[in-house]
């Protein structure tokens, strides 16, 4: 039972991995608990979206993962 | 013709607008632009890299956009992920359409959008390690144009 979460960026520098997995469900309380403290700093700048399930998640902070669902940790996009 | 996709290998830009331009008959106009990764001296090479679930969907909402908002007959978006070193093309985008403006102007809004707006993260390699990279102000300033 578990979401796995996946760093993008220079969010995988920091954390020294692509990803990672937490135990389902999973809200936004437990992922910034969940996660290294560096990422969870950055978690908290606007500009830092998350995704779950392939979609961006409007507001972070209603997060709500369940069993199986990925979740993406997407910083500041460079553009192509 | 629509064709959005996403490449892991070099490309030719010829290669895939000449079959472009073929596939929309009755066209007046098409625009191509190709981005190259600048030669610049301290580069010695750029990543880029992507978040499947999103970035080409990203880049198929744009050009639905793109669709919607300009008269075009086909559009063609093309965009490199991985490792590129100076001179290779990183993105190709060409609109057909019967009359110019609806061309160019729908090159210009995909690239303003791909350039700052997409769900790709870049870093450059240089002589002490990995940079990464963030939009430039003027690429933000660009994209609000067209708001």
């Amino acid at each position: 039972m578990a979401v796995r979460v996946v760093f993008l960026g220079p969010l995988a520098d920091l954390v020294g991995a692509d990803e990672m997995e937490l135990p389902a469900p999973l809200d936004w309380p437990a992922l910034l608990a969940g996660i290294p403290p560096a990422v969870a700093e950055q978690l908290t700048n606007a500009r830092v979206h998350v995704a779950c399930a392939g979609r961006v998640v409007a507001d972070k902070a209603a997060l709500r993962a369940v069993d199986g669902d990925e979740v993406a940790l997407l910083p500041p996009v460079s553009g192509g | 013709m629509r064709d959005i996709r996403l490449l892991t290998q070099m490309f030719i830009p010829g290669q895939l607008i000449g079959p472009f331009a073929q596939a929309n008959p009755g066209l007046g106009a098409v625009c191509t632009f190709v981005g190259e990764v600048r030669g610049e001296a301290y580069v010695e090479a750029l990543e880029l890299t992507h978040y499947e679930p999103l970035t080409l969907a990203g880049m198929h909402d744009l050009a639905d956009r793109a669709l919607g908002r300009f008269n075009l007959m086909g559009l063609l978006m093309v965009h490199r992920i991985g490792v590129l070193v100076a001179g290779e093309p990183i993105v190709c985008v060409s609109a057909a359409a019967a009359h110019r403006r609806d061309a160019i102007d729908a090159v210009d809004f995909c690239m303003d959008h791909l350039k700052s707006a997409a769900w790709f993260w870049k870093r450059e390699r240089r002589s002490d390690g990995w940079h990464w990279i963030e939009p430039r102000a003027q690429d933000h300033t660009d994209l609000k144009r067209w708001d």
